[in-house]
């Protein structure tokens, strides 16, 4: 089975074999509120763990989306870019930005499970 | 001092509000159907808009009072009609901004109403320049309830019998629970719509009776984006002391009359920018893609010239794309000229255009 993990700045990572998918959670939605825009990082570019890999905007503000793990973008959800108010509709699964060639496995150590997020998310609710 | 709350908290608490601190007041920013909804709902049927923060200035007095008023604001007041209405500023001596509001015509004086930052300074200076003559009251035992978009009149006017005949900026005294309401036909949202001064007591009554209409609350942000949409300029960001009403591009609401005149704090810049034209001016903005400009972002002519600001910029949902206002140097204010944004260090291309973004006729009858 693949494994979901979860970062302190709100971002899901499903890994399976050396491909990481990520998005952000539907917690970060709920506080986001309506999602008007996404940028995400350019195909066949690498981006570093907790650095910036795009771009989420509310009809309020605009967020940083960061990158939980080190890695080559592979793939990008053009979806998301075309029509944002899909990450409100279905962000942890059909809504999801983008897919990383990941370098260290090990960087997933660090990230937290599900119920683990959960607290997390209900404790830090701002 | 701590944060003041409206009359309408509990019911904003009932509808799951999410609060944001605003000018001193626990404000909506939104309910749980969010911006988007709330903002289209105004459009396509009727929100209602908590607008207590905002002050309730009464000024109570004659034919003198409309004579020192004029000294102040750049109106023809001595022409205008028992219970209309005047969307008008405050300016220093430099024409400077140091508040937007509307001046109603009532039966003992007049009812202002202004910026909920604004008021408290509003309030001094108009005692001073007044020299205290006139008994004034910013009416804290007040409530403002807005009701804006295509279905208001209707809603409005089965709880409160005559609104509907109500013309567009103008008001009049009605009785809502055989209390007096003050009502006007107007509204920052670009939709037809009414608001209600109305006594803090029967406010949270009123508010749910047109929720059980058909009606729904929106909040803050949805009052930004349509707003915005429309054209309509925020104090503390479209406009400030900094500018003019010349330089934001209002000066339709300045009395000719009054110009030929020129005995107002601020006449002086106001006739000499008329005049000699002024360097920066605010236009609409429309970026090509859906990038979203915001306050603050620095604007660049085709030759990489930096030539202004944005001052209000997100995300239109009836425009369904980003949409701002800023002020840019005159000779780059015509309509579609192509300017570049820079947004997160990148520079994306936009369009100068004409306000509004979205477009819908005020009057009654006329087809949308």
């Amino acid at each position: 089975m693949s494994e979901v993990k979860y970062s302190k700045e709100h971002e899901w990572i499903k890994l399976e074999g050396d491909v990481a998918t990520i998005g952000i959670t539907k917690h970060a939605t709920e506080m986001l509120g309506d999602i008007v825009f996404a940028e995400l990082p350019e195909k066949g570019s690498n981006v570093e763990k907790d650095g910036t890999a795009g771009v989420v905007e509310s009809t309020k503000a605009a967020s940083d989306v960061y990158t939980p793990v080190s890695g080559e973008v592979v793939d990008t959800n053009q979806e998301i870019v075309d029509d944002p108010s899909k990450i409100n509709q279905d962000p942890e699964n059909s809504a999801w930005f983008f897919k990383l060639k990941i370098k260290d496995k090990s960087e997933m150590d660090s990230l937290m499970n599900k119920d683990d997020y959960d607290k997390f998310a209900k404790e830090n609710n701002t | 001092m701590g944060t003041k709350k409206t009359s309408l908290y509990q019911l904003h608490q009932d509808c799951n509000a999410k609060f944001v601190e605003f000018a001193g007041y626990h404000m909506p920013i939104q309910y749980s159907e969010g911006i988007v909804e709330e903002h289209k709902f105004t459009r396509n049927h009727s929100g209602i808009f908590d607008v207590s923060h905002m002050g309730q200035l009464f000024i109570y007095g004659g034919e003198e009072l409309i004579k020192d008023l004029e000294k102040i604001f750049p109106l023809d007041l001595k022409n205008l009609k028992l219970n209309h209405s005047k969307y008008s500023f405050l300016m220093d001596k430099d024409a400077g901004i140091q508040d937007d509001l509307i001046i109603t015509k009532i039966d003992e004086g007049f009812l202002i109403i202004l910026n909920a930052a604004c008021k408290d300074n509003d309030f001094k200076i108009l005692k001073e320049l007044l020299k205290e003559k006139y008994k004034m009251v910013l009416d804290e035992n007040r409530s403002l309830i807005a009701i804006q978009g295509p279905k208001s009149s209707q809603i409005l006017n089965e709880l409160v019998d005559g609104v509907k005949d109500l013309n567009f900026m103008s008001g009049n005294w009605f009785l809502f629970d055989n209390q007096k309401v003050y009502i006007t036909r107007s509204g920052y949202t670009g939709e037809d719509g009414f608001e209600i001064s109305i006594l803090n007591n029967y406010a949270d009554k009123l508010t749910r009776e047109l929720i059980n209409k058909g009606s729904k609350l929106a909040g803050l942000g949805a009052r930004d984006t349509l707003r915005l949409e429309a054209g309509l300029c925020l104090y503390g960001h479209d406009l400030d002391k900094d500018k003019t009403p010349v330089e934001a591009n209002l000066k339709w609401a300045i009395s000719k009359e009054r110009i030929s005149k020129g005995d107002f704090i601020g006449s002086d810049i106001i006739i000499k920018q008329l005049n000699d034209g002024v360097t920066k001016i605010r236009v609409g903005i429309k970026p090509e893609g859906r990038i979203i400009a915001r306050e603050k972002t620095k604007i660049f002519n085709q030759s990489d010239v930096h030539i202004g600001e944005i001052t209000s910029g997100t995300f239109g949902p009836s425009v369904n794309g980003p949409v701002a206002m800023g002020y840019v140097e005159n000779e780059f204010s015509k309509k579609n000229t192509k300017v570049f944004l820079e947004v997160r260090g990148k520079k994306y291309a936009a369009n100068i255009c004409s306000l509004p973004f979205y477009k819908k006729s005020y009057v009654k009858g006329v087809n949308q």
